[in-house]
């Protein structure tokens, strides 16, 4: 690791970083129903890309086709030759009917020495929870463990879908900051699911805003000198969060077809509708 | 010592069980109990059909069930059928049919109720062989699959990403029980072979921190259930393929109520 943070550290910011996965004019059908179309995107290691949108707009099948666990209707998902991945998925848990330990669930898919998974746990800080039952974690704890998990295999790209889903703000604010310094010591692209349409991880290079299609990319603001945001998240908080102000071009019907934007081009404050609570501009595609 | 058919039935019985509990295991944790009662029932079919054929049983039974597996994958990309509707269908169906093409061969009626419930004690020195080469087949595949069967029955996706065949290792999977169930079904029958794979599993489960040792526990606790059942139907003579899984019943709950002292029996939490 130390080797990796030296170099990590250095570049992440730097010119030409290696490729690690790309979709190309991606396109994923369900039942002759188009969930995704036209997606592209590319992520390199050390950089964080973070993907937002409503229910049902496709963010963890975006996810899964770049894994490959389902196939591609048209256009391309792939991770690039070499890239290995750490995933941590959407929903995990395991029935009380199993018993697993955490130390178990390590070594899932591939054998790991007893240093090894003591160290994975003791870099994102569960290190206690070694003989713990995983039946019995919470929610946070889930996250770190699996976290844990995908680290061990030594990846070049962390997959995190929803890695905040079940955590407390405080809990939040600390993950990101963990993710955080993961990416800076190991040169680590993250591609990350987030639940919230408007709250990303401060660190993200880019945000890209999902439905069916990617509405509009960018990377989100600096708020955390804002002493309105201090005060709502607190300082710690708000060190790790951002906001992504959403500036699309178009607007959805209500089954979620773009239609023609009357105010082309007049960037009002939020032309989608997607300011505070009018995410139901979207609700029409599940 | 195989020329004594209780010798032969314990060994037999033994056999099965000890791999029967670690691919119980599995059946438990996947959620498939009524998967494998399915296949087992439609051994009847194969036992029916290898007899009008006049080959030997056990493989008529294989491959019935090893079709019967195939069918139920097949079923279930049907979204409009429920899976467990789908079960239901193939097992009662199958059953149905066997039954049936039974009552075409001549002489195999009287011989319905110990494939149905099981003949331990009538087991041959060929059956034993036929016994030792499933089960040593079935061990070593479940062997080899372990770590990707487990990794698939936790999280599938992770697996898959992780690069961890998932179809292939479930197919083997259902193979594996179709050719336990094979392999069982002259020791506890038709109707009851499900039991041998779940219960002694189930007790397992309670006194298990990880999925290794409740295999093993699981293996242990049926062998102990043939012996327990084969040693109360010479008892008080009942049909040997029940008294084992009463035996093995009654070892679920002697765990139970042992475990129930320690850690009662309150956490159902997930």
């Amino acid at each position: 690791m130390g080797a990796a943070a030296v170099i990590g550290g250095q570049e992440n910011h730097g010119g030409d970083r290696r490729l690690l996965a790309r979709a190309q004019a991606l396109e994923v059908q369900f039942g002759g129903r188009a969930v995704l179309s036209g997606v592209d995107m590319d992520i390199a290691a050390g950089e964080i890309v973070t993907i937002i949108g409503p229910n049902g707009s496709g963010k963890t099948t975006l996810v899964k086709a770049l894994l490959g666990l389902i196939s591609v209707t048209q256009g391309s998902a792939r991770l690039m030759p070499g890239t290995r991945i750490g995933y941590v998925p959407q929903r995990f848990g395991v029935d009380a009917v199993l018993p697993l330990r955490v130390d178990r669930l390590m070594t899932l898919t591939a054998p790991a020495s007893a240093s090894a998974i003591g160290a994975a746990l003791e870099r994102v800080g569960v290190a206690h929870l070694r003989r713990a039952d995983v039946a019995s974690l919470s929610g946070g704890e889930t996250q770190r463990v699996l976290l844990a998990r995908a680290l061990l295999r030594q990846p070049d790209l962390l997959v995190l879908d929803e890695p905040v889903q079940g955590v407390d703000f405080a809990g939040e604010a600390a993950l990101y900051a963990l993710i955080g310094e993961l990416r800076d010591e190991m040169g680590l692209g993250v591609l990350m699911v987030s639940h919230d349409l408007h709250v990303v991880m401060a660190a993200t290079d880019q945000v890209l805003c999902l439905n069916g299609h990617i509405c509009c990319a960018g990377v989100p603001s600096d708020v955390s000198r804002h002493p309105e945001f201090l005060r709502l998240f607190g300082r710690q908080a708000a060190a790790t969060l951002a906001v992504y102000r959403h500036e699309h071009d178009h607007d959805h019907d209500l089954h979620g077809h773009v239609v023609a934007d009357e105010a082309d081009g007049d960037h009002a404050p939020d032309p989608h509708g997607h300011g505070h609570h009018a995410h139901h501009s979207h609700s029409g595609h599940e | 010592m195989l020329d004594d058919f209780l010798f032969r039935a314990l060994l037999g019985g033994v056999m099965v069980a000890l791999v029967a509990g670690p691919l119980g295991c599995f059946v438990v944790w996947r959620r498939m109990a009524y998967f494998g009662d399915t296949m087992a029932h439609s051994a009847l079919l194969g036992v029916s059909l290898g007899l009008l054929l006049s080959i030997q049983p056990v493989i008529g039974v294989a491959l019935v069930v090893v079709i019967a597996a195939f069918a139920l994958f097949w079923l279930e990309r049907f979204r409009w059928l429920a899976s467990d509707t789908a079960l239901g269908m193939l097992a009662h169906g199958s059953l149905a049919v066997g039954l049936v093409v039974a009552s075409t061969v001549p002489g195999l009626r009287i011989d319905l109720m110990s494939y149905l419930f099981g003949d331990i004690l009538a087991i041959g020195r060929q059956d034993l062989i036929w016994i030792a080469a499933g089960v040593a087949i079935t061990m070593l595949a479940l062997g080899l699959i372990w770590r990707d069967l487990l990794a698939a029955t936790v999280q599938a996706d992770l697996a898959k990403a992780e690069g961890v065949p998932v179809g292939r290792v479930r197919l083997i999977f259902a193979l594996l029980v179709a050719l336990l169930i094979a392999a069982a079904m002259k020791i506890v029958g038709i109707l009851l072979v499900t039991a041998l794979l779940i219960i002694p599993a189930a007790a397992a489960r309670r006194v298990s921190g990880s999925p290794e040792v409740m295999a093993l526990v699981a293996a242990l606790l049926g062998a102990i259930s043939v012996g327990g059942g084969l040693g109360l139907s010479l008892w008080i003579d009942s049909p040997s393929g029940p008294s084992i899984v009463l035996a093995a019943i009654i070892l679920f709950v002697l765990v139970l109520a042992g475990t129930g002292l320690v850690a009662g029996g309150t956490d159902r939490r997930r």
